[in-house]
């Protein structure tokens, strides 16, 4: 490690001002400080500091998600093999559906890395890392057929309006991976939506047996082919259509443990948000008028991208609400409008982004209600005392 | 009697070095020094130039906004070294003590005005501090209550009782003094943990309040905000108990006696022990021979408040402790992916999270680049007010003095965000900022 470290200090000049690479400061300061952790010391306030930084804390969270992309490729190949009335085994399953997904990753990474590079260095700032947990979620919650351009452009919109607008990381009003998943869905409805987008091949159509419907478990859920319906184990483990990363809620749930014993995600929110979506669930089963409504509300929280947003986006600590009491309100009106939108409106059979952006919005409203609630005790005990 | 008051948020960093409980005399020190950076928002004025001669409890500057409150040499000798800094500012003003030390000799009386004035001439005054704000005391004001933290929880901090067992009757004296100073009541808040020494427990005329939790159970912020919240307006002193044991012996004897007993603390330090010295002391003799090999860091105070100073730094006015760690000026080869059995986190993302009651061995790395906010629960977990941290220094940042106001700006100090600062993830200068807003809001009310 000596020579790469020697390397790095002698070409190191030319990144800085002045130098022959000033430009690419910023790239190289990123990729610098991923290969060694600098040596710079405290100078001021706190002597020692916490070993936990942004470049650990976000690949914990990527690596939270590593169970629902491994289980997503294997997944798609799957679901490809059934589609076109194959058998395969479980490597070739995840070898085709690993052909499909990494070229998807990558599409993510090198455009959202690419723009917030250029980001960063017009600003003089270093690199967030914020991204790294984006791009890998942008693929995770799209249909697996969706084009490479298509995964560029949403991304690159995503970067872009979504955050660097606002100013990056820690400033952004909405979940950049759900900005981008909704700028696909309302931009391109044709693959965002359907039953033929879930699975592979099935746009294309050559040799998809008549059997295989391809229609999400929510879709015929909403269409009220009950009959039609997986099994509770099947929506569990996950073999179901759906996007690439969002079908097994068993593999969330692994995500959710690492989030929740390394403390990077928040309990609050992602316990209220399926408290929320249990209670909407319960609420329309008491009126229910038709077989959705009656639909088990354990079920919803199966369903769908459901868990997915509760365990990875809800949770995303800079479009989520600020204080303690908040997370709870806000993760709670997600679960509760996510199953509120999915059953009642016709249009959108998922209900989930849309909750979930919904209540970005509302975040800093229900903080500032929050955090005036202890402006006025504090304005209250003065009086008092006066 | 009173209740325990249970803090839940906080952090107690397990740290290696904490001092075994012998009290060494140190050999005295050479030089002894007065660090006018030690007072928070005075302008030192000299009143003595290299050469003079002065006694223990001479006057070496005077602070420009309050003239009458002096600050006087601990020791008798000669003033050596004026050290400046930036901009000329006055760093230290160091004397060169005699072998034996004279005092000036100081006429003490009851009455609340002989009493403030010979704590001014005789330099204890600044042993005086008021909330809002953390700065000395103004004589001028009455304060609503006087609070007294009897225990230290920070890490590696010294223990108040040891430190305070033998001076019972210059502890009750300096309390004596300290009740003409106010109307109301004096708190002296002990820790509920463990049995505290009797020099606490007996004293007269205060009200025993008793904490347990883990830091910042110990600072006076917190407990005041326990206790009784400071609300626009209010005029709150603290202070600590050698500096009430000072006072009593200023009154019984008539001399500004500033002996004082710290803990040498710190994972580098071979053996940690508690010091006699007189407060300003050089530490040369204390740690010379006493420490490890290596680059080091040498802190007046603890490692998460207290100053740095070279290795024959000086003792600041208000610190019971020194701590010596390692530096931390090394490049960590993939750093962030390391499972981390070595380093600490308040978080529970290494490894060494597992290891219950181990102490760590932390040097004063960053650990890590500066980022703007992203998580934003990891300050209420260490921070025991029923203020909003995040909000509030944002609210600083863009210093809006009415959302600071409103946000309990008045209730704070920096040391109660340390924590904040020591597990911020975007590692952030939270202290600065706070210390930042706190004069802002100074300069603003006057």
């Amino acid at each position: 490690m000596k020579s790469l470290r020697r390397y790095i200090d002698k070409v190191k000049p030319h990144f800085e001002k002045g130098g022959k690479f000033e430009i690419l400061e910023s790239t190289f300061e990123a990729f610098e400080t991923f290969l060694f952790v600098s040596d710079k010391v405290t100078s001021k306030g706190t002597h020692v500091r916490d070993a936990n930084d942004m470049k650990r804390t976000m690949a914990i969270v990527v690596l939270a998600v590593v169970p629902t992309v491994l289980f997503g490729m294997w997944n798609v190949g799957y679901h490809h093999f059934m589609a076109t009335g194959q058998e395969g085994t479980l490597l070739e399953c995840f070898w085709l559906g690993f052909l499909r997904v990494f070229p998807i990753i990558v599409v993510s990474y090198v455009v959202g890395l690419g723009i917030e590079f250029a980001f960063a260095q017009h600003r003089g700032h270093a690199v967030n890392e914020g991204f790294l947990v984006s791009g890998i979620l942008i693929p995770l919650i799209i249909p697996v057929d969706t084009p490479l351009w298509m995964v560029a452009v949403a991304t690159a919109f995503a970067v872009i309006i979504g955050k660097e607008v606002f100013g990056g990381t820690g400033m952004n009003i909405m979940n950049p991976a759900l900005t981008a998943r909704a700028f696909l869905f309302f931009a391109y409805p044709s693959f965002m939506s359907g039953n033929a987008v879930w699975t592979h091949g099935m746009i294309a159509g050559e040799g998809i047996i008549d059997s295989y419907s391809g229609a999400t478990p929510l879709a015929e859920a909403a269409a009220g082919h009950m009959a039609n319906l997986p099994s509770v184990a099947e929506m569990f483990i996950g073999t179901i259509p759906g996007s690439i990363g969002e079908t097994s809620t068993l593999a969330i749930l692994i995500g959710a443990a690492i989030l929740l014993i390394t403390g990077v995600g928040s309990a609050r929110i992602i316990i209220s948000t399926f408290v929320g979506g249990l209670a909407m669930g319960l609420l329309l089963n008491i009126f229910a008028v038709n077989v959705f409504m009656e639909l088990p509300a354990y079920q919803h929280l199966l369903l769908g991208g459901f868990a997915f947003g509760a365990v990875f986006m809800a949770t995303d600590p800079v479009s989520a609400s600020q204080t303690p009491k908040g997370k709870i309100i806000y993760g709670f009106l997600i679960g509760f409008l996510a199953v509120l939108i999915r059953v009642i409106n016709p249009a959108y059979p998922e209900g989930v982004m849309l909750a979930i952006l919904l209540m970005n919005v509302f975040a800093p409203l229900i903080d500032h209600y929050v955090i005036e609630g202890n402006i006025k005790k504090r304005l209250k005990r003065a009086k008092v005392k006066a | 009697m009173s209740k325990v008051i249970k803090i839940k948020q906080g952090l107690n960093i397990n740290m290696l070095g904490a001092a075994e409980k012998i009290i060494k005399k140190a050999n005295q020190a050479d030089f002894y020094a007065v660090k006018p950076t030690d007072f928070k928002g005075i302008r030192p004025k000299l009143v003595v130039k290299i050469g003079d001669k002065v006694k223990a409890g001479t006057p070496l500057f005077y602070d420009k906004f309050q003239p009458e409150v002096q600050f006087t040499s601990p020791v008798s000798g000669e003033v050596v070294e004026i050290n400046r800094g930036e901009r000329r500012v006055i760093l230290e003003v160091v004397v060169k003590a005699d072998a034996t030390i004279e005092y000036e000799k100081f006429k003490v009386g009851d009455s609340k005005d002989e009493i403030v004035e010979v704590l001014q001439k005789s330099g204890l005054w600044p042993a005086l501090r008021q909330k809002p704000y953390s700065t000395i005391a103004n004589p001028q004001d009455t304060p609503k209550s006087i609070y007294i933290s009897a225990f230290d929880s920070a890490p590696l901090a010294p223990d108040m009782d040891y430190l305070a067992r033998e001076c019972e009757d210059c502890f009750q004296k300096g309390i004596d003094v300290l009740s003409k100073l106010t109307e109301g009541t004096i708190h002296l808040n002990i820790n509920a943990d463990y049995p505290a020494s009797d020099t606490f427990t007996k004293a007269k005329g205060i009200q025993i309040n008793k904490f347990t939790g883990p830091h910042p159970a110990g600072n006076v912020g917190v407990q005041i905000n326990k206790i009784d919240p400071i609300n626009k307006g209010d005029i709150i002193w603290y202070t600590y108990p050698q500096e009430i044991i000072t006072i009593g012996r200023l009154f019984e004897k008539g001399i500004y006696d500033a002996t004082k007993i710290i803990a040498l603390t710190g994972s580098e330090v071979k053996s940690p022990k508690y010091f006699k010295i007189i407060n300003g002391a050089s530490i040369k003799n204390i740690v010379s021979d006493n420490i490890n090999e290596g680059e080091l860091r040498y802190i007046s105070g603890n490692v998460l408040t207290g100053s740095k100073i070279s290795h024959e730094g000086y003792v600041s006015y208000y610190d019971n402790q020194i701590t010596v760690i390692p530096e931390g000026n090394y490049f960590d080869f993939l750093g962030w992916a390391n499972p981390g059995f070595k380093k600490h986190t308040a978080s529970r993302t290494l490894f060494s999270s597992l290891f219950f009651g181990k102490k760590f061995r932390l040097d004063t790395n960053v650990n890590g680049g500066e980022r703007a906010f992203v998580m934003s629960h990891e300050y209420n977990k260490v921070f025991p007010m029923d203020i909003y941290p995040v909000q509030l220094i944002k609210s600083i940042l863009v210093e809006d003095i009415d959302k600071m106001e409103q946000l309990g700006i008045y209730e704070v100090d920096e040391e109660d965000f340390a924590l904040c600062e020591y597990v911020c993830t975007s590692k952030i200068e939270v202290q600065s900022i706070i210390r930042k807003g706190l004069d802002l809001m100074r300069k603003e009310m006057s």
